[in-house]
């Protein structure tokens, strides 16, 4: 019988070689190398200012790497065009909750990228934006302003936001502070549930250990200074015989 | 006597160039607002007077002179905020103390504070003439298809400006735009309500817009509507009772903003 070779059958996504990064004289993150391939999940974990947002603001290209290279899709970081491939949840305190946007409205701005200027919003991307609303269960408060949704709301809302393009990678930050215990416990569910059904990596900056290690282990895969790096890899969950996962939000 | 003044030639114009303003400014103003850079209003107003003295000066087309200090600083601005990024303000404070300070240095250079210039601090819409109205046209032209064709990029922009990184928009060239069209706004409207009450125009729409409107989109059309009902009835009062129409504007906006306060509390009660 086949047996397929666990390790090598699935592309890397991030890596990470050599990385440091330095603030106002300070070492954030030293000599740092990492990879995550298809379909893995990455919990990073460390105190408060550890250096996880850091790695995260470099990784999506907010933050130039000090030293050392960052690959995305095995591309320069620096070259690296695709970014509709990248979901990104921000921190809840990232927006003005004043702001006057509807949930609709944002949502919608996931599709809004480098390769989307001078384009109209036509009709197959307002029945995106409701099948991402669909998913996330949020359909029914689309005309709702964003800062009048709860935590919970507001995340699901931001999680839609990001799927919206069926990103191959999805980024989030902290996506459960300032949240009710049950309902960072829902969205941790939906985001695991996301991780075992659909085709994505996941790289997640997070303070709860107790929901980390349900789903990741107890044990970090790697460790540089604080930061702890916890990975459930996709060979944990599905082969590499197993290529027909629809690459769809249904 | 009302119809006269309504169909004399200064009112109709003073009106044309008016509702022009009034779609600019909100337009702009609104993306000022929502990133917490009202004061920019003040700044770059204060520069165009700068700009405005050293055209009387130099004998060139005032107003022209003016935007092209008001671009000028709003690159200057940019730049500031960049070097000095833990402190926005900083910039502003810099840009419009150097804009004051260069405004009263070309007023002792030439003729001291002439009725022209004070035009320009004060507003004077029925001096408007057949080429101020041009610029004001172009701009108004420019204004509305920049905002038009980059829409949802200067929402994602205003709404969270991480967001539009990661998605790889050109956020430092939308950044720039968003100034320099402030810069073309301001230096426009100076003449309608005058250099120190300019950001006025620009933010007190938004603010009661904001205080209504239910999505991004509605606050955009509502900031204007509310401008230009401003606009037109502050003129036609202005010009029966004879007042001076850029503050009889501004003063409307805010009894607009105080009713619309009042209203929204009488509904929450």
């Amino acid at each position: 019988m086949f047996t397929p070779n666990l390790e090598d059958c699935h592309q890397p996504v991030v890596e990470l070689e050599h990385v440091s990064f330095s603030y106002r004289g300070q070492q954030v993150i030293s000599d740092l190398s990492f990879s995550a391939k298809e379909r893995d999940f990455v919990g990073i974990i460390g105190s408060n200012g550890a250096g996880k947002s850091t790695l995260l603001r470099m990784i999506v290209g907010l933050l130039p790497a000090g030293d050392g290279q960052i690959r995305l899709f095995g591309q320069p970081i620096r070259k690296f065009k695709d970014w509709e491939r990248i979901g990104y949840v921000p921190q809840k305190n990232a927006f003005n909750p004043l702001f006057p946007a509807t949930v609709r409205e944002v949502v919608m701005s996931g599709l809004y990228n480098n390769k989307t200027l001078f384009r109209r919003v036509g009709k197959s991307q307002q029945q995106r934006c409701d099948d991402a609303m669909e998913v996330m269960g949020i359909e029914s408060i689309a005309g709702k302003k964003i800062g009048e949704l709860s935590g919970g709301q507001q995340q699901r809302a931001f999680l839609a936001r990001a799927m919206i393009n069926r990103p191959d990678l999805l980024i989030l930050d902290e996506p459960t502070v300032g949240i009710d215990a049950k309902t960072q416990a829902d969205f941790f569910e939906l985001v695991t549930h996301m991780h075992q059904h659909h085709h994505m990596t996941f790289l997640m900056v997070s303070h709860d250990m107790g929901m980390v290690e349900s789903y990741l282990g107890q044990e970090p895969k790697q460790q540089n200074g604080s930061i702890n790096f916890y990975v459930r890899h996709s060979h944990d969950i599905q082969n590499c015989e197993v290529p027909d996962l629809q690459h769809s939000l249904s | 006597m009302v119809i006269d003044i309504m169909l004399s030639d200064f009112f109709q114009r003073a009106l044309a160039g008016g509702i022009l303003i009034g779609i600019t400014a909100p337009l702009i103003g609104i993306f000022l607002v929502l990133r917490r850079l009202s004061m920019i209003g003040d700044t770059l107003a204060h520069v165009t007077i700068a700009g405005v003295a050293l055209g009387f000066l130099i004998e060139v087309y005032p107003l022209g002179a003016g935007l092209v200090f008001a671009v000028v600083a709003s690159f200057a601005i940019e730049k500031l905020r960049k070097a000095y990024k833990s402190y926005a303000e900083l910039s502003i404070a810099i840009i419009m103390s150097g804009g004051v300070a260069l405004a009263s240095l070309f007023f002792t250079l030439g003729m001291g504070y002439n009725t022209d210039v004070m035009s320009y601090l004060f507003g004077s819409i029925y001096t408007l003439d057949t080429q101020d109205l041009y610029v004001v046209g172009a701009v108004t032209v420019v204004v509305v298809a920049v905002v038009a064709l980059f829409f949802k990029e200067f929402f994602l922009l205003s709404f969270e400006e991480d967001a539009a990184s990661v998605n790889g928009l050109p956020v430092r060239l939308l950044n720039m735009l968003i100034t320099v069209l402030t810069a073309l706004v301001i230096s426009t409207a100076i003449k309608i309500v005058g250099a120190l009450l300019v950001s006025a125009l620009l933010t007190i729409p938004v603010a009661i817009s904001l205080l209504i409107a239910r999505s991004f989109k509605s606050s955009v059309i509502l900031s204007v509507v509310i401008s230009e009902i401003a606009v037109i009835i502050g003129l036609v009062i202005a010009g029966i009772w004879n007042l001076a129409p850029g503050a009889t504007i501004v003063l409307l906006l805010i009894l607009l903003l105080v009713l619309t306060m009042a209203g929204k509390k009488g509904l929450s009660v």
